[in-house]
């Protein structure tokens, strides 16, 4: 593995995406404005918006570090730069982390200007800091990035890549606290939200929102988003085969 | 190593593709210092034997060793470049920026990919994106970004189809410059009026070698005049023989 190598990955990703602008503009402004919709929507209860408002700040870049990293990886794959990387010097760590530091980049941009708007504009309010929100956005953003780098292997064309995103990404965003309570739910639901990751940065988040200094829970659920995204980092990088048939 | 010896060594060579045995036992040697040509028709293994040369092919016996080394093993990926046949380059980048991304990848700098994207004539188009470019024009990004690298062995896909005629010209005077710089250059193609371009000739059909020469030597050898004649002669023994 090497750094260089890594950080020359890392920035032809971003050129690549930086080539894109109308993908650039969406990425920055579509979580800002469905925040702002949202808080229209909840105007009457700002309660209900601190609640909304701050678990979207990491459903957000989640969800989109899943489908860039996915539909790009998949690109990768079909258009054999991917095989071509493989006779360089180019290490598996090296590509993947490219990637991860790439969309890591892009998600802290994003949630840095939907935090911004969320608590400067819309009145959002966290009793802990907007850092540790933003913090805990990033680590699911990489969660999300490895996610969709585990499934390109298993997406033949970028529609496939695409259509996973109901199939893994969806039921996280159902079951993690946002749209019903965890406690109100059925106990086999509560069970298969338990094993899903997005959970625990909810929790983390919802610990954010009444805790002032770092409390041990929300470690371990920053811990515990880590450890997920090394898991879907490594099962990922099985996939990416030096030699193929 | 000593001049002499091959730099690619492959024996005994089986590679199966699905339930197909695309290569059936294939041994050859390709020295440094020649541009070799691998000739046959579509589907006869030819992007298989070199994918098998640049490690990236699962093989099921035999092996393939490429200046010392088992192909593919990491020393070998900054030594050998291999370029596809359909340009495997990034659409959304400009020629440049795939130039030096290839570049930067071994160690060499922007100059470095400046100075490969004039020696393909890409200069006039090195800002544009490269999923504008034409078949041709990619092929040739293509080739910078391998060529950017001064590989040793240099293995190189069909590179020339659907090019113009100088810039073929041009190209095929570039990979003889290489090879009498001492690189071992390796080419395949499907049209027998590019063969006589090459100092060698390894001509596959259905996964196995029916010729290893020189063009001037299989012309005489099958008494015709032109190698596309001379592959038929060769085809036409090998059916009577059973």
């Amino acid at each position: 593995m090497s750094l260089r190598i890594t950080l020359v990955t890392a920035a032809r990703i971003l050129r690549q995406l930086l080539n894109d602008r109308r993908t650039v503009a969406l990425i920055l402004a579509v979580p800002a404005l469905i925040l702002a919709l949202i808080s229209a929507i909840m105007d009457g209860s700002p309660q209900m918006f601190d609640r909304v408002g701050l678990i979207l700040l990491a459903v957000f870049p989640f969800t989109i570090m899943f489908l860039l990293t996915s539909i790009t990886m998949q690109r990768e794959r079909a258009a054999g730069t991917l095989e071509r990387l493989m006779t360089t010097p180019t290490a598996k760590l090296d590509l993947i982390g490219g990637y991860a530091i790439a969309f890591g980049l892009c998600a802290a941009v994003q949630t840095g200007v939907a935090a911004t708007v969320a608590y400067l504009w819309l009145g959002l309010d966290t009793v802990g800091s907007a850092w540790l929100v933003a913090l805990i956005a990033i680590v699911t953003s990489v969660f999300g990035m490895a996610l969709g780098l585990l499934v390109s292997a298993f997406a033949a064309t970028e529609f496939q890549a695409v259509q996973f995103m109901p199939v893994l990404i969806v039921p996280q965003i159902f079951l993690c606290g946002l749209i019903w309570p965890r406690e109100e739910m059925a106990g086999w639901l509560q069970g298969v939200s338990d094993a899903l990751p997005l959970t625990y940065s909810v929790e983390a988040l919802q610990e954010v929102q009444t805790a002032t200094e770092v409390t041990a829970a929300m470690l371990r659920d920053l811990g515990i988003i880590a450890g997920a995204a090394v898991v879907a980092t490594v099962l990922g990088a099985a996939t990416l085969r030096r030699r193929t048939g | 190593m000593p001049p002499d010896s091959p730099t690619v060594s492959v024996e005994h060579l089986v590679v199966e593709r699905g339930h197909r045995t695309v290569l059936l036992d294939v041994s050859t040697s390709i020295p440094a210092g020649a541009v070799t040509g691998l000739l046959g028709p579509s589907g006869s293994g030819k992007t298989t034997l070199m994918r098998s040369i640049v490690g990236t092919q699962k093989v099921k016996s035999g092996t393939v060793t490429v200046l010392g080394e088992p192909a593919g093993s990491k020393p070998l990926r900054r030594r050998v470049a291999y370029v596809t046949q359909d340009a495997s380059i990034y659409p959304d980048l400009s020629v440049k920026s795939n130039v030096s991304y290839f570049a930067a990848l071994c160690g060499r700098s922007k100059e470095d990919a400046m100075a490969a994207i004039d020696a393909v004539g890409m200069h006039d188009h090195a800002n544009q994106l490269a999923g504008n470019l034409s078949g041709g024009q990619k092929t040739r990004t293509s080739l910078a970004c391998a060529l950017v690298c001064e590989p040793e062995v240099l293995v190189l896909d069909e590179p020339t189809v659907g090019l113009d005629p100088v810039i073929r010209e041009e190209l095929w005077n570039h990979f003889h410059d290489l090879a009498a710089a001492g690189k071992t250059v390796l080419v395949s193609s499907h049209v027998m009026d590019e063969a006589d371009r090459c100092d060698r000739l390894l001509l596959l059909r259905e996964g196995r070698f029916i010729a290893d020469d020189t063009p001037g030597d299989l012309r005489a050898s099958t008494g015709t005049d032109n190698l596309e004649s001379a592959f038929l002669h060769l085809i036409r023994e090998l059916e009577k023989a059973g």
